[in-house]
């Protein structure tokens, strides 16, 4: 398979490799997740039942109010947490609870992400690059 | 990013570690977002419930509260968002001994670092609503954007950490709301309809919300007939808010900003125009609909002075048989303590809550200890958030919710 690359506008936290986990949908930790199980817990949500421990969740925007901005510390701090966040848009609170977290997370592409990168691929991220990106391994 | 003499001085720990980690906390958010210096705030709100700190954030505050006085209070007026619960109505809630706690836990440690446990999200009701161009660091996205489209301040999403960095460093990154170029319409909504219960607000709030996308959009709204009320723009912004995540709206001859339509519209650029109708929104509501509920829940945003007149007077002379709660803030509870609307709600069989709001008071917890599956609101922000607790919400009217918490929870049909 031939590797594939995307850049990000912007990126923060570690380098990390996982597997993706992709949908065209949005992400907040309150909203859309049973934390305590670790899995897509709102009905709507394209990743219903899911677990998202340990995945690079690769998905459209942040949605939803405040809470991420905590929730991202507690979740790491339980060891039940993805690997990463990928998004086409962040809001401020993803990007805070990142940065109290030191959470790896990208945003911001010239193509919508969950359309080029496939559910289950292995990928790798680097936000700490001159131009943080996703890699397609 | 530029940064003043002062803020390099924070950088360098002369002030200390707690606002060292806020500045330096603000500059990581601040560069990811394109923020080229600091904006002074006048005011921070932090969103902190136990739910969302978990032990750990707790412990992280308790360490910022054991540094000396003078290096760990905030510098401006600081508050809160509600708490995870109602001490005095903890054991009836079925909320675990632990839960209560970790927040006394919690709010020990604010305390200590000089923050006012005001414990709302209406404080643009009750205690101190901003002024036009003020620049601040609110926490919950209902007081956000409440506050930067009906009163004309200037705020971004500012979540636990961030805001208790504005309060530690008395600034925040200048990204965002701030800025003129972001406070610019970038879609037009049509509404023919005006809506006139706080659910049917609720309702074209989630629509609207759908509408737009993400953070970064700014609808305008057309058509509007009358000048709303401030609980009903309360119920539109949070829902609007919980649905879009959004942070601004205009609504033309009625917020501060779009006295016309020309004056929020961008230079030479045609927006996409969207049209909401009457039956949109009815059938809004109706996409939140169940056979039986086992509670009613008014809350998410606490409750006003005036919803709390509404609804004692709709309880006056009936009976609940399932469970009615009723949240307000700590500023309005003595009020209706003392005009005698929360006796006459509590004679009905209701509960009044101070200082809570449900969804951030272990919902899930609460659902499992009680027996908890369905619950009839009037908030459609709360309907949102629901379903990933594991609840089945449905969204009415507060006249309905009351209807149907008196005979049993059976939804008529």
């Amino acid at each position: 398979m031939t590797e594939r690359i995307f850049y990000a506008s912007a990126g923060m936290g570690p380098k990390v490799q996982a597997l993706a986990l992709v949908a065209k949908d949005g992400f907040s930790a309150r909203y859309d997740l049973d934390r305590v199980r670790g899995v897509f817990s709102r009905p709507q949500h394209k990743l219903a039942g899911e677990s998202y421990v340990g995945r690079v969740l690769v998905l459209d925007a942040a949605k939803g109010g405040v809470a991420t901005a905590w929730m991202l510390h507690e979740m790491k701090a339980r060891g039940v947490v993805p690997a990463a966040l990928v998004l086409n848009a962040v809001n401020p609170i993803m990007v805070q609870g990142a940065a109290l977290a030191d959470f790896t997370m990208i945003s911001g592409f010239d193509v919508d992400i969950t359309s080029v990168v496939p559910n289950g691929a292995m990928v790798e991220i680097d936000p700490s690059a001159e131009q943080p990106f996703i890699r397609i391994i | 990013m530029r940064l003043s003499q002062e803020e390099e001085a924070m950088r360098a720990g002369e002030l200390g570690p707690a606002v060292q980690w806020a500045i330096d906390h603000q500059i990581r958010v601040g560069r990811y977002l394109g923020a080229k210096d600091f904006v002074p705030v006048n005011q921070a709100h932090i969103m902190a419930d136990t739910e969302s700190l978990g032990a750990a954030g707790v412990e992280w505050l308790e360490k910022l509260a054991t540094l000396p006085a003078t290096q760990r209070h905030v510098r401006i007026p600081t508050i809160t968002d509600p708490r995870g619960t109602d001490f005095a109505a903890a054991a009836r809630l079925r909320q675990q001994l632990w839960m209560v706690d970790l927040e006394r836990r919690a709010i020990a440690a604010f305390e200590a670092l000089g923050i006012l446990m005001t414990n709302t999200c209406i404080n643009y009701q009750t205690i101190m609503p901003p002024v036009r161009g003020e620049h601040c660091a609110y926490g919950d996205s209902g007081v956000v954007i409440y506050c930067n489209s009906v009163c004309g301040a200037r705020s971004n999403f500012e979540g636990g950490p961030s805001a208790l960095s504005a309060g530690l460093t008395g600034r925040t990154p200048r990204y965002g709301y701030h800025l003129d170029k972001c406070r610019q319409a970038t879609l037009v909504v049509d509404v023919a309809w005006t809506p006139r219960q706080l659910n049917e607000w609720g309702a074209l709030g989630g629509i609207v919300g759908r509408l737009t996308g993400d953070y970064w959009q700014v609808p305008v709204l057309v058509g509007i007939d009358r000048v709303p009320t401030s609980d009903e723009m309360k119920h539109f912004g949070a829902a609007l808010a919980s649905y879009g995540s959004v942070a601004l709206f205009h609504i033309v001859g009625v917020t501060p900003e779009a006295q016309r339509l020309e004056d929020v519209m961008p230079v030479g650029q045609n927006l996409r125009s969207n049209a909401v109708s009457e039956s949109d929104i009815r059938g809004f509501i109706a996409s939140y609909a169940v056979d039986k509920v086992d509670l009613v829940v008014f809350s998410a945003p606490q409750l006003s002075l005036v919803e709390m007149q509404q609804l004692a007077k709709l309880l006056d002379g009936r009976r609940v048989s399932i469970p009615l709660l009723a949240v307000t803030s700590p500023q309005v509870k003595p009020d209706a303590d003392r005009m005698g609307l929360t006796e006459r709600i509590e004679r009905s069989g209701g509960t009044v809550l101070s200082g809570m709001c449900f969804y951030q008071s272990y919902a899930r917890e609460m659902a499992e200890a009680n027996g908890w599956k369905a619950l009839a609101t009037n908030s459609a922000k709360l309907t949102n958030i629901l379903g990933g607790y594991g609840y089945r919400p449905m969204l009415m009217s507060m006249e309905a919710c009351v209807d149907i918490a008196c005979t049993g929870g059976k939804v008529a049909s």
